[in-house]
């Protein structure tokens, strides 16, 4: 691959500026020079883990025995439902994941407040229809309505709530489930806050299903009211006719509709003109399950103080550069020419290693920095093994030429294999991390794996090309001086 | 150098350091004592930071505890001042009814610098899953190493070798960690974990560098005695062997010189420790046990005196 040497330097200064390039910003930019457009935006901060940065992870289990298969649906669906609520909360990068299939876990990096967090988790959704008179708001917004309970079960673990068939039909606040508690609701402070008025909750869905319209194809949902709420919505549609109703998932909007005519039997339909079969089908979804469609239960809560964060993050980033600086002394010490190559090399793996983290968001943990060491021992390893056997290609008796390319030649086979066999053992942790919620080893493997990955390419192609470029240019005579022997 | 004239020898040095942990743990399980943290027992560890001169006694806190009717709470004071304390399971609102309690009655402001909380069921099944995920990697890797030097005589002994190994670096790192609570009151945690896992992928990489020296030299030195031609492969990579330990190990020593904290100071030196019987076993167990095996010695073992040994 790239015979021309000179093609494979270009090769590597192109992947190099890139990587540095990300290295050094916050946010890439792309625009087009002659329009001006914008191409590409990225945001490529580092992304800590709560072990560097202080912050709580809580790990989540469907509360239903343990032999009950749960739909891999409803576990989705569920962290969908968590991850809006706990972004309403303002908190920035949560990162909720479905591990395994009766598990989630949530980030929730730099939090201090972990009741905050609990509170929401806890809490039911809560799927309101409100009155929205003649101005609706945008839909994202987070309005106050006056249905200002919320239900927790004594025991704290959330119930599915569209199962609940009691409702009271004639008031507007029906309590779907009993011993609702007031809670105060994480609201943005607005000037004057205006409080809707709710018509019914979710609890009066009976079906919600995603049709097609027959003539136009276009995309609806249909939905069903259970009858003793029918009444109270074919009322409350025919004294709003062009008006605005909004559905409103825990306070924050969803949709905003229009009252084209009383709904008489309870049998409304949803229409838009953006809907498309999954976006009709997410919200369908949300009106389905304003609730958790499968109840959970914490497991396990982990809370890591700002201050210890901190000082972890701080400690294993001067180990890090202590610990380069020594590698590169040593290299330089000991294998003298190719050894400057190596530490260039090793520079380029890490420029290389770190702007992939950054690029696609990977989450850098303590034990993520153990994988990486590990993989820059692997790096490390690959030219030692290169070098070691140059040395003794040229001991015994061998040209310059001919040692460096047998070098190459009989290192390979032990670092493609040692390689390859890391790389199936991080697939493997990566495997049973992720699958378990265990993301200590999830970590671990990940940055193993991607290490290795670029080690092997700065071994084979950053190494080897610039150890031949410069022997071309520079043509050392004296071996024992220039490679150590 | 002849590195595998003494091969019984470092197989006893081995069972030495070897033997006495998995006695200590041993007796631990029969007991029902083993030193395993919250990560997979379940339960509550809180490490609280006080302000300068309100530290409280380590027998007041486990007073406060119970107080709150939670049980087994241990209370361990760290370096930095702040107070460890493990305990059965704790909820959240029982936190911080506890936080709130310090502060009332040690005085000054209480940080909280971590706290986890595990459910028991939790815990139990990350063990078993641990061991079924090194289980299957280290099968792929036997299959990997079979296939990779099928061209040499026995592949497989080969991969066994590898992975025969690699269990006396688990059980290495283990009996350390026997030693450690006896001694110094370590517990195995989920770091440890990862220091395990650490510790056999480098284990594995080792193990190949030098098989692949083997492969080599048996088809080169083909007149040559198995035994004198392992033994030429051992120390062709010794100095790679050494150098690339030095590098990763160096990188550990100045973790652990600079990881503050009493979690993080075990991790380290397990790593450290598991590193290096991770390139010892690469030496002097792999290679020895592919000539035992290939010599069959095993014949000569309960004889008196042993022919090939002298």
């Amino acid at each position: 691959m790239f015979r021309n040497q000179y093609t494979r330097l270009f090769i590597i200064l192109l992947i190099s500026a890139l990587a540095i390039w990300v290295d050094a910003s916050n946010t890439l930019k792309v625009t087009n020079p002659i329009t001006g457009e914008l191409v590409m935006q990225r945001s490529v901060n580092p992304r800590l883990g709560l072990d560097l940065q202080g912050g709580m992870q809580v790990l989540l289990e469907a509360d239903l025995p343990a032999n009950t298969a749960i739909d891999a649906e409803a576990i989705s669906v569920a962290r969908t439902i968590i991850e809006n609520r706990t972004n309403a909360l303002g908190v920035s990068e949560n990162v909720i994941q479905v591990a395994g299939d009766r598990r989630i876990v949530g980030d929730f990096p730099g939090l201090e407040d972990s009741e905050a967090v609990l509170a929401i988790l806890q809490k039911t959704g809560l799927l309101e229809f409100v009155d929205m008179g003649n101005s609706p708001v945008e839909e994202g917004t987070i309005i106050q309505t006056d249905y200002g309970q919320s239900s927790t079960t004594p025991s704290g673990i959330s119930t599915p709530e569209s199962t609940t068939p009691a409702v009271t039909p004639t008031e507007v606040s029906p309590t779907p489930s009993a011993s609702g508690t007031p809670e105060a609701t994480a609201t943005p402070a607005a000037e004057a806050p205006i409080i809707y008025h709710t018509v019914l909750t979710g609890a009066a869905l009976k079906t919600v299903t995603v049709v097609r319209d027959s003539t136009t194809g276009a995309y609806e949902i249909s939905t069903v009211m259970k009858t003793d709420s029918a009444q109270l919505f074919s009322d409350f549609t025919g004294s709003h006719v062009n008006q605005y109703m909004a559905l409103v998932l825990d306070k924050k909007v969803i949709s905003v509709l229009i009252i084209k005519s009383q709904i008489p039997d309870g049998q409304g339909v949803i229409q838009s003109k953006n809907f498309t079969s999954d976006s009709a089908n997410a919200l369908a979804i949300q009106l389905r399950y304003g609730s958790l469609p499968v109840p959970l239960k914490i497991v396990e809560t982990r809370i890591v103080g700002p201050t210890l964060g901190e000082d972890s993050l701080q400690k294993s980033l001067i180990a890090g550069v202590a610990g380069m600086i020594i590698v590169i002394l040593f290299m330089t010490l000991y294998y003298r020419l190719p050894g400057v190559v190596a530490d260039i090399s090793i520079l380029f793996y890490a420029a290389i290693a770190f702007a992939i983290f950054k690029y696609f968001h990977f989450t850098l943990t303590l034990p993520g920095i153990a994988g990486f060491m590990l993989s820059t021992g692997a790096a490390l390893d690959a030219n030692i093994l290169v070098f070691e056997r140059l040395k003794e290609e040229l001991r015994g008796g061998r040209t310059l030429a001919q040692a460096v390319e047998q070098g190459w030649k009989r290192a390979w086979s032990s670092i493609r294999d040692s390689n390859i066999a890391a790389i199936i053992t991080s697939i493997i942790l990566f495997w049973f991390g992720s699958t378990f919620g265990a993301t200590i080893v999830k970590g671990f493997s990940l940055t193993l794996a991607i290490g290795v990955i670029v080690s092997l390419f700065t071994a084979i192609f950053v190494t080897r090309t610039l150890l031949a470029l410069v022997l071309q240019w520079f043509k050392p005579k004296n071996y024992s001086r220039w490679f150590g022997i | 150098m002849n590195i595998l004239k003494k091969r019984y020898i470092f197989f006893a040095l081995s069972l030495l350091i070897i033997i006495p942990g998995l006695i200590i743990l041993g007796v631990k399980a029969a007991q029902k004592n083993l030193p395993l943290s919250i990560d997979f027992t379940g339960g509550s560890l809180l490490e609280v930071q006080f302000e300068a001169g309100s530290v409280p006694q380590p027998a007041d806190v486990l007073a406060l505890y119970e107080n709150f009717g939670t049980r087994d709470a241990q209370v361990q004071t760290t370096e930095s001042g702040s107070i460890l304390i493990r305990s059965a399971f704790m909820d959240e609102p029982t936190r911080d009814q506890v936080i709130t309690a310090m502060k009332d009655q040690f005085g000054g402001e209480v940080t909280i610098l971590r706290f986890d909380s595990v459910g028991p069921s939790i815990g139990k099944q990350v063990t078993s899953r641990a061991a079924i995920a090194v289980g299957i990697a280290a099968l792929a890797i036997l299959i990997y190493i079979t296939l990779a030097f099928r061209r040499v005589e026995h592949a497989f002994r080969l991969g066994l070798c590898a992975i025969i190994a690699m269990l006396h670096d688990v059980a290495v790192v283990f009996s350390l960690v026997a030693i450690g609570s006896l001694l110094f009151g370590w517990e195995i945690d989920a770091l440890f974990l990862t220091a395990l896992l650490t510790v056999i992928g480098f284990s594995m990489q080792d193990k190949i560098v030098v098989f692949d020296r083997i492969r080599e030299n048996s088809n080169v030195l083909r007149r040559l005695e198995f035994e004198k031609m392992v033994n030429h492969s051992i120390v062709q990579t010794l100095q790679r062997s050494i150098n690339t330990q030095l590098m990763t190990v160096e990188f550990l020593l100045l973790a652990l010189a600079l990881f503050g904290g009493l979690t993080l100071r075990e991790f380290s030196v397990v790593m450290l420790v598991g590193l290096l019987s991770g390139t010892y076993s690469s030496i002097f167990i792999a290679s020895p046990i592919l000539v035992v095996w290939e010599n069959r010695e095993w014949r000569t073992w309960f004889r008196r005196r042993p022919a090939s040994a002298a």
